[in-house]
């Protein structure tokens, strides 16, 4: 017998993993055909895209009508996309009854928007903070006064009863985003507030919001806004359901904030008063980079629903994307079977292509801001 | 020695001086009659058994916890409600925790700076040179840049020491320091705070390190039951113990 010591005499070598317990053909065996079963399924789904995929190809491309002046071309070819009746109606669908002559407004402020928000999401963008400033300050001033004119600058006044498609849909979701996500902030903070009049103030509010459909509170902020408020200050028809956009989506934001800031080991507070941080420097710079990264999942879910939601404002009377879209579809001329279906699944794409990105943008900061912190 | 224990006054130049303090957890009594007077320069090492409200009488020096009777003169400013004088002590007293807190989203360097820059209004480039000075000496200067996940619990303790000193307190505060570490990061953790002890900081340290407090303290403090039971100089503390409470204790944990 052995006695029980043992003292290593050489380092054992490092050696290369097995053979097929790597690599793309050992993955395919292990996760797609690793059991009778497994390789049926695998099969089976397989079999059913190449069904599928190239009728949907050939109903989108090349079955397709991509150039007519009126729908008898896509009556007559019922099997394909009717892509004709977006272009034709593509103006209408981005502008809405905006003046033609005025249109080139809504661009320049789409255009300027578009690179301002580049500029913000690219991380490593050069003067950041700048960008920043120019798009919450200078841009929505510049927004304001473009869109609707300025009798002062020579631009004929637009009333907003003309706005509408694309350009509409744009503007709820970014005003949305933008005013929900502090306004969320300040109501997660009031609702762990010590004041008892702060706190309870926001949970009436938080809890009140959240129990009440988002249509109710579109009507609510479209028809009880003006009562509330002197008859000389009534905001106009598109504020108000802005307003409640940011509202409904500011209670949903606080709540996910909340969870944020409950997460946060309470030695991260106190270390910060500790070393003498008042109450706002302690939030801006401790808690809140921390509690909010943590829930930067929830927040773009909420980005997402918001943009969703944007579409609703045409019960109260705004024409957005969708609403533009139903008005095209109406369109005699263009009446036909394909239509609806080409309409719709177009409106699809658009929101897709939108919540998708805001999906994938968010999924690159969380990478990046993981980096470095295990 | 025993004299300043005695909660009447030896002059306006106490570091701290508790008089009578009371400290309730909802009926739970924690703080029963602190009277504990600490000279500037003094280093007082405060032990006894968990739950014996060591940890909550640091904490009353930096309104961490609020008394509820009694008084804390902390630097000449008697702590109250009154946000103003709070803020004004916090700023002169640094803290150093059992689990660390190091800011998790902050380099270790900015986790030095962020104090100085917001709260002292040290110009960033001041704060940073006085932080590298602080990560030198506490010998982690190589890891300046890293985030604190990426360093060991004795690297991160000495960088959170490095945090607290970059607000020059004249007042250090330590919650037991060494208790979350692993056992071969516990030495680099105390020369670091030997160190500093030499240097005349006035220093509180709650802490079961009894080598430490034989080496480093002026006096140490034995509390059980929320309140003061002993207090001396360490020799006559670790050799002679007068009241039987504290011959348990040692007894306890000196074999």
């Amino acid at each position: 017998m052995d006695s029980l010591a043992y003292v290593r005499e050489a380092p054992e070598p490092e050696e290369a993993p097995p053979m097929l317990s790597s690599g793309a053909l050992a993955c395919a065996r292990a996760n797609l055909f690793s059991s009778i079963g497994s390789t049926f399924v695998t099969v089976g789904c397989v079999a059913l895209v190449a069904y599928l995929l190239p009728q949907l190809a050939a109903w989108a491309m090349t079955r397709a009508i991509w150039s007519a002046s009126d729908g008898a071309a896509c009556r007559q070819h019922q099997d394909g996309a009717c892509w004709a009746f977006v272009i034709a109606k593509w103006d209408y669908l981005r502008f809405g009854s905006y003046p033609v002559a005025e249109r080139w407004r809504v661009d320049l402020v789409e255009a300027v928007g578009a690179l301002l928000i580049v500029w913000l999401l690219w991380t490593n963008a050069p003067r950041r903070a700048w960008g920043a400033l120019l798009f919450f300050v200078a841009y929505p001033i510049l927004a304001l006064v473009l869109l609707r004119g300025s009798s002062l600058l020579g631009l004929p006044i637009v009333d907003t009863l003309l706005w509408g498609g694309i350009f509409v849909s744009l503007l709820t979701a970014v005003v949305g985003i933008v005013f929900s996500l502090p306004l969320g902030v300040l109501l997660a903070l009031g609702r762990r507030s010590p004041l008892p009049v702060v706190r309870v103030a926001s949970v009436v509010f938080i809890e009140f919001v959240r129990g009440v459909p988002f249509i109710t509170i579109l009507f609510m902020a479209n028809n009880l806004l003006p009562l509330f408020l002197p008859e000389a200050w009534t905001p106009d028809r598109l504020l108000r359901p802005l307003a409640g956009i940011v509202i409904f989506s500011a209670a949903y934001m606080a709540e996910e904030v909340r969870g944020g800031l409950q997460s946060l080991n309470r030695g991260q507070y106190e270390a910060a008063m500790a070393l003498g941080l008042n109450y706002p420097r302690m939030m801006a710079l401790v808690i809140l980079p921390q509690a909010l990264t943590l829930v930067i999942p929830g927040i773009v879910n909420n980005f997402v629903g918001l943009f969703m939601d944007t579409t609703l404002v045409s019960v109260v009377g705004v024409t957005d994307f969708l609403e533009a879209m139903n008005n095209a579809i109406k369109d005699p001329v263009w009446a036909g079977p394909t239509i609806m279906v080409t309409g719709y699944v177009f409106a699809g794409i658009f929101y897709f292509c939108f919540c998708y990105g805001m999906a994938r943008y968010s999924a690159h900061v969380e990478r990046i801001l993981a980096k470095g912190r295990k | 020695m025993s004299g300043s224990l005695a909660s009447a006054d030896g002059g306006g130049a106490a570091a701290i001086r508790f008089a009578g303090v009371h400290k309730w957890y909802g009926s739970f009594h924690v703080l029963r009659n602190i009277n504990l007077t600490v000279e500037p320069g003094e280093r007082i090492v405060v032990c006894g058994p968990s739950g014996s409200g060591k940890s909550t009488l640091i904490r009353c020096v930096n309104r961490l916890e609020k008394h509820q009777r009694g008084s804390i003169v902390v630097d000449g400013v008697e702590l109250t409600d009154d946000i103003k004088r709070i803020d004004e002590v916090r700023r002169e007293v640094g803290m150093v925790f059992q689990n660390f807190n190091l800011f998790p989203h902050l380099t270790i360097l900015e986790n030095c700076t962020l104090a100085p820059i917001w709260v002292r209004k040290m110009a960033k480039h001041d704060a940073e040179e006085l932080a590298t000075r602080l990560l030198t000496r506490v010998k982690i200067l190589d890891q300046a840049h890293k985030y604190p996940g990426q360093l060991s619990g004795g690297q991160q303790q000495r960088a959170a020491i490095a945090r607290a000193l970059c607000m020059t307190p004249k007042i250090m505060l330590f919650d037991e320091p060494t208790s979350s570490l692993d056992p071969e990061m516990v030495k680099e953790v105390l020369e670091t705070m030997t160190a500093l002890a030499q240097e005349g900081k006035t220093m509180i340290v709650v802490t079961h390190e009894m080598g430490f407090a034989r080496q480093v303290a002026d006096r140490v403090v034995f509390m059980d039951m929320g309140e003061i039971v002993e207090v001396n100089a360490p020799l006559p503390f670790f050799e002679h113990p007068q009241h039987e409470r504290t011959k348990l204790f040692l007894s306890q944990i000196l074999q």
